[in-house]
């Protein structure tokens, strides 16, 4: 593989991809309107329900709107990661996904492009929803932007695998909407974006917070929370560094021509 | 400067199975395609031939057997196989709402092309088929013809020694479906081999040589003559019909 045509083609894939997005003028507004219904709103409803003690990164009482900001962020990254994996199910119906199988360029790099793509799209729709926060006057540190960059890349990307490792799996789009009740609600739900964990426990909730601390998104969301703050979560980074080794590889695995999507779908459409 | 890289043989195939389960959908299938030669595959609906250029694309792998473009093996060296070749698929593959060149420049940079070099060759392929007047116009708004002629310029920006178009003709009229294939057939003289998958026996009778496959196997192949001779028939369309058992309609 030749550096500059790998580049060329990841230049082409992540160029249609924002094209795509730009196209498609509402997607950003409902990427935003999402977390932003559960800042403005679920949020004020909930904010003297739900009493936040002090407890690391934050070194006094927070606003609940604030406590909920990085969860919301894992939520635009989660909810991104999955549209990018419908719209590899759906390039495969529409046979879009052969002209790109059939580029000569190793799968894994191909694969790839289309994770760097998603991921970029992801990572633009959290700053934007970053920035509405701010308007609403959620106060997050102006340098917690910065240090929170390269987390946000990172669990976007995880994300965005675990996104293509369910499109290898999900043959139609018809059955996608099933799997976004089965992977993002849960996800969401049974992590710390909501409420921090010790609430599980103190409720004596054992068996949901046992799977809490098992969800990558809880540790994408915790490794989120602390850079906002400028502090390192190195237990939570590695896991989801790990998770999004694991996903991509094993996404590389269900898009490999012996074993994969291909053969167990029936030859994709053919004949 | 293809040749040089191919030498004369552009396809060869040694007796490649695959099967889908226990479902056998190739068994033993060997082919060679050369330079210039229009070889057509023909045969009816289920006889193998999507089975087979995905085979051919390295979408997946043969359970046995040895597939080879320009002497590349398509599953130790899918890279530069795949790099010999260009491939219009059956079903349509176009991003409707992009112009005609974004397409195109799309397909250019993942084959690797400069933009220079892109733009010199998406002008070339798009004179070719005829269509520089609608470079600029969004996919969505050409004729279904045109569209098809879209993905044949795009099969070629790379300047492929190997084209295999899968039943490129299905859906068009026949005005579109004649100059679809009177444009293919005017590549042998570059030197392009081209692998035409087909079920319509008048395409073939044109061809160089004429592969006819059925349940997965090659049941003749020569010149539309030799086998309309072989099989004792009048027409190729009635060799096909003897030969495939009436499957033809």
């Amino acid at each position: 593989m030749k550096p500059q045509h790998a580049m060329l083609a990841l230049q082409a894939v992540v160029s249609r991809e924002i094209a795509k997005f730009v196209r498609q003028g509402g997607r950003l507004a409902s990427a935003l309107v999402r977390p932003l219904l559960w800042l403005v709103v679920f949020a004020a409803g909930f904010q003297n329900v739900f009493g936040v003690s002090i407890i690391p990164p934050y070194d006094s009482y927070i606003p609940y709107q604030e406590y909920i900001v990085p969860g919301l962020l894992g939520m635009v990254l989660l909810f991104n990661g999955m549209q990018s994996s419908l719209a590899m199910v759906y390039d495969r119906e529409v046979g879009v996904m052969r002209l790109l199988l059939t580029a000569p360029l190793p799968r894994a790099w191909l694969l790839f492009a289309k994770l760097v793509a998603g991921t970029l799209l992801s990572v633009l729709q959290a700053y934007v929803f970053l920035a509405c926060a701010a308007l609403f006057d959620v106060d997050v540190p102006l340098s917690g932007w910065l240090y929170a960059l390269p987390v946000v890349v990172l669990a976007g990307m995880m994300l965005g695998a675990l996104g293509l490792l369910l499109s290898v799996q999900v043959r139609q789009l018809e059955n996608f909407a099933g799997t976004m009740n089965f992977v993002i609600f849960p996800m969401f739900f049974i992590s710390p974006a909501l409420y921090p964990l010790w609430k599980l426990e103190e409720s004596g909730a054992a068996a949901v917070h046992f799977l809490a601390t098992w969800n990558p998104f809880t540790h994408a969301v915790e490794a989120i929370r602390f850079a906002l703050y400028g502090q390192l979560a190195p237990q939570s980074l590695t896991i989801v560094a790990v998770c999004l080794v694991v996903f991509f590889m094993l996404a590389l695995q269900g898009y490999d021509p012996q074993r994969g999507m291909m053969k167990r779908s029936g030859g994709a459409g053919g004949n | 400067m293809t040749d040089v890289e191919c030498g004369p043989l552009r396809l060869k195939l040694e007796h490649v199975h695959k099967s889908y389960g226990t479902r056998p959908a190739l068994c033993g299938v060997s082919l060679k395609l050369a330079r210039g030669e229009f070889v057509a595959l023909l045969g009816p609906n289920g006889a193998g031939k999507s089975t087979l250029f995905q085979l051919l694309t390295g979408l997946f792998n043969a359970d046995a057997g040895r597939i080879e473009v320009c002497g590349h093996d398509i599953r130790s060296n899918p890279v530069a196989a795949l790099a010999h070749l260009g491939v219009v698929f059956q079903q349509p593959t176009l991003d409707p709402d992009l112009s005609v060149a974004a397409n195109l420049r799309f397909h250019a940079r993942l084959h690797g092309l400069g933009r220079a070099r892109a733009a010199a060759r998406i002008a070339t392929v798009l004179a070719g088929v005829g269509l520089t007047s609608r470079v600029g116009d969004p996919v969505r708004e050409l004729s279904g013809g045109n569209r098809r002629k879209v993905e044949l310029a795009r099969a070629l920006v790379h300047e492929p020694a190997l084209l295999l178009m899968d039943e490129a003709t299905v859906g068009l009229d026949p005005a579109s479906r004649r100059q679809l294939l009177d444009e293919v057939l005017a590549l042998r003289a570059s030197g392009v081999g081209v692998l035409w998958a087909t079920h319509l026996v008048d395409e073939a009778e044109e061809a160089d040589r004429v592969i006819v496959l059925h349940q997965g196997r090659v049941l003749a192949h020569g010149t539309p003559r030799a086998l309309t001779e072989a099989a004792g028939a009048a027409t190729l369309a009635d060799a096909f019909l003897a030969m495939t058992g009436g499957v033809y309609a």
